[in-house]
């Protein structure tokens, strides 16, 4: 580690936050519906999809139009997918996805998660990737934060079923945040070198008398959204890695920023909305602090290099190089990892598959804690709430009070939904991870033997589950057995998450806002900070110690002892 | 129901998926076409690959970039990949310790795979390693080779993102350019690294 | 009956429980608490297996005692529950014997007492009649409808001096089981055979009607789901080592488990509620549920009464104001004089108050001396003593019987006293007025800092008083309280608890007139008197014993501090999976990875003895902190922030450390003696 990287890394951190400060006000705005001078046109676009803003939907109904939705858009993904070969823009005269391939991706798009078990620039024509996948960006996206919107609003109102109207916060999150801020992004990508085009490649004569064939495409708005929505799906199959996805350190440091300033916005969002803008600061605490744990570990580990490497005459100066592209360096690499994982996103500028084993368990715990720091859009926020309940009824238990949190009442009906939800990532990862390390089928997919081989699979369905996309690669995903079973894990870990989340908010709503009092537990200060951070370690990480114990840990000694697989 | 979910759908889809990107391309291409484009470098017309795109060298006359391991040939861009091997992979320890040779602090970034398997530099260090090997392919004076690489070192971004490095095309243009100069009788110093 | 606790471990009670403690095996009843539920399942199924082991003729020795120590696990959890319910057994014995089998003269027709015919009390319904004489037992709860008889309610209150109970007014009240000690009285039974306060009181000590809290009901949520989560990663655990290339038995899985799941808190948690209503029974208030115990925790608001419960009540001495040209001490000495022959209380208070302020003995009344009564016409009391006549007075009817003016500025003073709500006494020697005496209500002395002390807990005090506001405005500031209802009438209370209830908040008060009966049942905590009508006993969810109204702060710390036991425990629980795992995951993988021995950082012996030395501390831990749970933990009045910092370092960092030592001590001791 040099004092010039945490220097880069506090300044990228740095930047995510002031910026998260005008984007967190925006959202709030967004969920107000005050739209300002754009609400004459916003307008316009809900009548016209026949959406009346004002009517709002309690939570069954919020939820029903979500899945209906994204059951809609799975469709839709699917037959582009499967149809890709006859479809316009397909300069490349690729063929359809095949239908294993075509079912996990869809749902893999839908559900925020961006799993790729495919090569875009080998697989995916211009039109899958724009009319396709780049749109289900947009909205999975967009639903994520319009859950996020329901959950704020239970908080803050009392004695009320309505959670807002699902389709005028999609329409409106899509519109005014997602829409400018991507094309934004989009032009700042593109001046600095990623490409935008419809041409499918060009052809090179290298200097060595060779061939050379680079493909393109339309890169650059389609990777703006990939981070802007926490989404992760590559529109190359090395994802931010590739020169023309992450063409610099600039480059990677814009989408660093991008895909943490959402979801760290929505705590302030939150703050705002529930009228004590202290408790969305704490909420952002955490996740910064985690972040910031996570980098450090990251940074570390992978700064340090392969002792079996260095013991082979590798220099240590550079760290552990293998997978990594020269122009990141460590420390953007640590911290681009660490959010990208901690945020659910999924893109990747180092392959974690080749990370020393307790730099790859840092990113694969961080999502195994719930994806909550910061998670997805959206996706973070209510899933951190999830925390900060059960933290809250802990707490409350602890100094003689029926637990509230923001005064509403912690009662056994939050509590068995809350458990209901924490309980879905670890029944999906450690049971479907298990199943597959004992199933040849599922073995024959594994790269590596050993205890990396475990941490490859372990690491594929937490990452589904956790819809967060990124991977040990070394997995070969494309698999019937591994796109089916992980596009079961994306479902559930999505939607069976929500269906108990949106409960809670429908269940909240309708409580009374209890006064705070000189008894009520402050959840704003470093007590409670620290107290979530403690509930989130234990009810989200502590199941995890025996799968990590064997994957990661043991590869730990293993490399230490000098052994290889 | 339905009307809602429909035209939000189909409108987006439009909107997000056609209109927008198309809209967005058009404009790239008229004001950074370069950018846009896949940033290009012709020699006397011709595409001799991008930027941003490493190239396999092999030849002992050229820089080389770092170990690809893309599928059909190092640095096919057709399929980005890495080597995905993990630390305590047996497979990849016997490839570095070929990488090595048996030298000593060989620079990692020589050693290992790239990430994209299309990784366009190298670090200083490599390329300065390099320059006794190129110098005795190409016939030149090592002192006129390091200058080459000396003047191909790229700064950290704004001087702190990233890391200090070599871009291996580049540099072996103007390794080309320079060789050529040598030829012709030229001596005219150094020509400058293309950026 | 006893005020005292039985000894927290009374041998009879122990002897009772340990009994209990295998009757409670019973899965049917278990699995009301899955986590200890699914430690029982897990002990079966070891037990199987050690019992195979054996009839295979392989080693079995350390099956066993990892079964065994799965048993003794669900047997302290089950024994802990038995210990507390042991201690409200005992008194329910008591109350039992209290009860017997009583013989009621009924009386068909109560304008007619002459017609009476014997029924047991088991089978009177409400609404009928029961003619009782003295020294007869009180066959059901009731209300008496015609006499008056003192009543000893000792059986019900363990207060041994007799009450009056009345017909009509705010003592008409008698409770089944009491004895009437003088006259007779008819009775009018209100409460149907089985369903009488007694017949709650036992169920309630005994925790036979025990129902869940809402509180507990939650936390046993939270434990469920933690139970499931590990036994996933328990489970899931066999794929993870079969890849591995190692498979653990499942003896080693079943133990990993079971310290793995919070059995702590599952094994305490019901001896906790109990423990909670049975520190509320001895200290003489009865919960209708363990509902009402628990929202006394969450109380925002305390509605207290002024008289009786901030004040005294009854009018004291407060100081003496002296007229021009007397002194302090003068007026003292003729007041005392005057007051010598008073015996009210007012008049003892006058001697108590010179003595102390001043330190005036009263002086031996000497020969000669003629006390002058008072008299509802002359308003004025004294004495005359051979050195002069010594009169007390109000001031109007003494200034008026002396036909002199009071002097104009002592008329202040004494208008001062009137203005805050105090009552000004005149006193005069040989016809000249001296001073005054200010009797005023005094505030319970102490009361002001158990208000402070509220407030620091969160808890706003409001005074319900029937005084004008002025008087009420300074009293509320002497106490110390946060509000007041001045000239309150009945309905006044009862919108106040409304509006308070309406913005989120939870309202106690205490009451034991009728009128107070629609407050107490509107009030989340309702907590009437045992003296007052049954109105009241009926609307409010606690009854106070000692008819003590203070008593609703000790109630709501009682219930503060059993949702603080919960908590606490919980916490210590959950916090002590580190070093389990720190001890068992080494233990397990260590032969195929053998780095990982590096994870065992207490230095175990032997993955067997980890194993153990795990389950064992394990299934010790519920024992050792039974006392606590019964106890329940420490209370201190802080604010929320500084109690939550407090609790976290003892019970989360301390349930960090803790199993560290404990684990490793009983590692060294399996050690010893060979069996690791």
């Amino acid at each position: 580690m040099t004092i010039i990287g945490w220097v880069q890394i506090a300044l990228v951190l740095g930047c995510a936050l002031l910026l998260a400060v005008p984007v967190g006000q925006w959202l709030a705005a967004l969920a107000n519906g005050r739209l300002g001078a754009l609400a004459g046109v916003d307008n316009a676009v809900l009548r016209a999809a026949g959406v009346d803003p004002a009517r709002g939907q309690g939570w069954q109904a919020y939820l029903m139009a979500m899945l209906a939705f994204h059951a809609a858009g799975f469709v839709l993904l699917y037959a582009m997918l499967r149809l890709q070969g006859v479809l316009p823009l397909n300069p490349q005269g690729f063929d359809g996805i095949p239908p294993y391939l075509a079912f996990n991706t869809a749902v893999s798009f839908i559900t925020n998660t961006n799993w790729q078990a495919y090569s875009g620039e080998a697989a995916m024509s211009h039109f899958s990737q724009m009319a396709g996948l780049a749109v289900q960006n947009f909205l999975s996206a967009a639903s994520g934060i319009a859950l996020a919107f329901a959950v704020i609003r239970a908080f803050a109102a009392g004695g009320v079923k309505q959670l807002g109207n699902f389709w005028a916060d999609i329409s409106r999150v899509t519109l005014w945040l997602l829409l400018p801020g991507a094309i934004i992004a989009g032009f700042l990508f593109i001046a600095m070198g990623v490409p935008q085009t419809l041409e499918a490649s060009a052809t090179a004569t290298t200097l060595g008398g060779a061939e050379q064939v680079i493909p393109f495409g339309p890169v650059a708005f389609q990777l703006a959204i990939k981070h802007f929505g926490t989404n992760g799906g590559g529109f190359f199959g090395v994802n931010s890695l590739h020169p023309f996805e992450g063409p610099s350190a600039l480059a990677t440091s814009l989408q660093i920023i991008l895909q943490v300033v959402i979801p760290f916005g929505l705590c302030l969002t939150f703050g705002r909305i529930v009228g004590d803008r202290r408790q969305g600061v704490a909420l952002l605490a955490v996740m910064v602090g985690f972040v910031l744990v996570a980098t450090l570990g990251i940074y570390a580990a992978e700064a340090g290099g392969n002792p079996l490497h260095i013991a082979a005459g590798v220099s240590p100066l550079q760290g552990n190089m293998e997978g990594k592209d020269l122009r990141f360096g460590q420390a953007l690499a640590a911290l681009f990892t660490a959010t990208t994982t901690g945020a659910s996103c999924g893109a990747v500028n180092a392959m974690i598959d080749s990370f020393t084993p307790l730099g790859g368990m840092v990113p694969l715990f961080l999502i195994q804690l719930g994806e909550v720091l910061p998670g997805g859009v959206g996706s973070g926020l209510y899933g951190i709430l999830i925390f900060a309940l059960l933290a809250v009824f802990v707490a409350g238990l602890m100094v003689g009070r029926t637990p509230e949190y923001l005064g509403k009442k912690v009662q056994a009906r939050e509590v068995k939904l809350a458990m209901l939800a924490v309980l879905v990532l670890p029944a999906v990862i450690l049971g479907l991870t298990a199943t597959s390390l004992v199933l040849p089928v599922a073995i024959a997919s594994l790269q590596d033997a050993g205890p990396h081989g475990l941490s490859e699979m372990l690491y594929a369905y937490t990452s589904a589950a956790g819809n967060n996309g990124s991977a040990f690669g070394g997995l070969t995903a494309d698999t019937p057995w591994l796109n089916v079973t992980l596009a079961i894990a994306m479902v559930l870990g999505r939607f069976a998450f929500v269906i108990p989340v949106l409960a809670i908010a429908g269940s909240l709503a309708a409580k009374p806002r209890t006064p705070e009092g000189p008894g009520t537990l402050p959840t704003h200060g470093p007590l409670f900070i620290g107290l979530l951070a403690g509930v989130i370690l234990i009810l989200g990480g502590l199941q995890y110690l025996p799968s990590l114990a064997l994957g990661p840990i043991a590869e730990h000694v293993s490399m230490i002892a000098g052994t290889t697989f | 129901m339905l009307r809602p979910l429909l035209s939000l759908l189909l409108g987006f889809t439009l909107l997000l998926g056609v209109a927008v990107p198309l809209g967005m391309t058009f404009v790239a291409g008229a004001v950074m076409p370069g950018q846009a484009g896949g940033s290009l470098i012709r020699r006397d017309g011709q595409v001799v690959g991008s930027a941003l795109i490493g190239q396999n060298f092999s030849d002992d006359r050229f820089f080389q970039g770092r170990p690809s391991a893309t599928s059909a040939a190092p640095y096919d861009a057709t399929s980005s990949a890495a080597s995905q091997l993990g630390p305590t992979s047996a497979a990849l320890l016997t490839a570095v310790t070929e990488r090595v040779a048996g030298g000593r602090d060989v620079p990692a970034d020589a050693a290992t795979a790239s990430g994209s398997g299309l990784d366009p530099h190298i670090s200083p260090e490599n390329a300065r390693a390099q320059v006794p090997r190129v110098a005795t392919a190409r016939s030149l004076p090592p002192a006129r080779v390091l200058a080459l690489v000396e003047q191909a070192v790229e700064g950290r971004e704004l001087g702190l993102f990233g890391e200090p490095r070599v871009n291996v095309l580049r540099l072996n243009l103007a390794l080309e350019v320079q060789s050529q100069a040598v030829a012709q009788g030229t001596p005219g110093g150094a020509a400058p690294v293309p950026r | 009956m006893q005020t005292s606790a039985p000894a927290l471990f009374d041998s009879a009670i122990i002897r009772q429980a340990s009994l209990d403690a295998v009757k409670k095996l019973n899965p049917a009843r278990l699995i009301r608490n899955p986590v200890i539920f699914t430690t029982e399942i897990v002990s079966i199924l070891v037990t199987l297996l050690a019992i195979r082991a054996a009839g295979a003729g392989e080693p079995y020795g350390f099956q066993l005692g990892v079964a065994a120590w799965l048993w003794m696990t669900v047997l302290f959890a089950t024994f802990a529950e038995a210990v507390a319910e042991g201690r409200g057994k005992a008194r329910a014995a008591s109350l039992r014997a209290s009860r017997g089998d009583t013989m009621a003269r009924w009386v068909p027709n109560p304008d007619d007492l002459a017609i009476v015919a014997p029924r047991a009390a088991a089978e009177l319904k409400r609404g009928d009649h029961v003619l009782v004489e003295a020294g007869e037992i009180i066959p059901s709860d009731g209300e008496v409808v015609q006499g008056i008889a003192s009543v000893n309610e000792s059986a019900v209150t363990g207060e041994s001096a007799p009450v009056i109970r009345e017909a009509g007014g705010d003592r008409s009240a008698v409770t089944g089981g009491t004895l009437v000690v003088s006259d007779r009285i008819v009775v009018r039974i209100t409460a149907e055979a089985g369903g009488t306060f007694l017949d709650r009181m036992i169920a309630m000590v005994e925790g036979a009607s025990r129902q869940k809290t809402p509180n507990e009901i939650a936390l046993d949520i939270l434990l469920a789901g933690m139970t499931i989560i590990f036994l996933i990663a328990v489970v899931t655990l066999v794929g993870f080592a079969s890849y591995s290339g190692s498979a653990p038995s499942v003896v080693v899985l079943a133990a990993l488990l079971v310290t793995l799941i919070p059995t702590t808190i599952g094994g305490l948690l019901s001896a906790i509620g109990i423990a909670g209503m049975d520190r509320l029974v001895r200290f003489n208030v009865l919960a209708t549920s363990g509902r009402a115990v628990e929202a006394a925790g969450d109380v925002d608001v305390l509605l207290l009464d002024k008289t009786g419960t901030i004040t005294f009540g009854n009018r004291q001495a407060a100081a003496f104001i002296a007229a021009p040209g007397v002194t302090e001490a003068e007026i003292a000495e003729a007041a005392v004089i005057a007051s010598l022959a008073d015996t009210t209380p007012e008049g003892r208070s006058i001697l108590s108050f010179a003595k102390e302020k001043y330190g005036i003995d009263a002086p031996v009344m000497p020969a000669g001396a003629r006390p002058v009564p008072f008299t509802a016409q002359t308003r004025i009391s004294g004495m005359d003593m051979p050195d002069g006549a010594y009169r007390k007075g109000a001031v109007d009817s003494l200034a008026a019987s002396l036909g002199q003016p009071v002097p104009t500025e002592l008329a202040a003073g004494i208008d001062r006293i009137a203005r805050t709500g105090a009552t000004p006494l005149a006193v005069a020697r040989d016809g000249r007025i001296l001073g005054a005496i200010e009797l005023k209500d005094i505030v319970k002395p102490g009361i002001r800092e158990r208000f402070v002390e509220l407030r620091r807990m969160g808890i706003r005090t409001v005074m319900v008083t029937g005084d004008n506001r002025l008087t009420a405005a300074a009293i509320a500031a002497e106490a110390g309280v946060d509000d007041f209802i001045a000239e309150a009438k009945p309905q006044d209370k009862l919108d106040y608890i409304r509006k308070q209830q309406n913005e989120g908040r939870l309202v106690a008060m205490a009451g034991d007139g009728t009128n107070d009966a629609p407050a107490l049942a509107q009030a989340d905590v309702g907590l009437a008197m045992q003296t007052g009508t049954q109105a009241a006993r009926e609307a409010g969810n606690m009854v106070d014993l000692d008819s003590d109204p203070t008593k609703l702060i000790e109630v709501v710390a009682i219930g503060k501090q059993l949702l603080i036991t919960r908590g606490a425990l919980t916490t210590f629980s959950i916090a002590n999976d580190v070093a389990k795992y720190f001890a068992i995951l080494p233990a397990i993988f260590v032969t195929q990875y053998p780095g990982l021995a590096a994870l065992n950082v207490m230095g175990l012996t032997s993955p067997q003895s980890a194993i153990l030395s795990a389950v064992i501390f394990n299934a010790l831990i519920i024992v050792a902190l039974v006392p606590l749970a019964l106890r329940g933990v420490g209370y201190a009045s802080l604010g929320a922030a500084a109690l939550l910092r407090r609790n976290l370092l003892i019970y989360g960092v301390g349930g960090l450390l803790a199993p560290f030592v404990g684990i490793k001590i009983i590692d060294i001791i399996l050690t010893l003696i060979g069996v690791a």
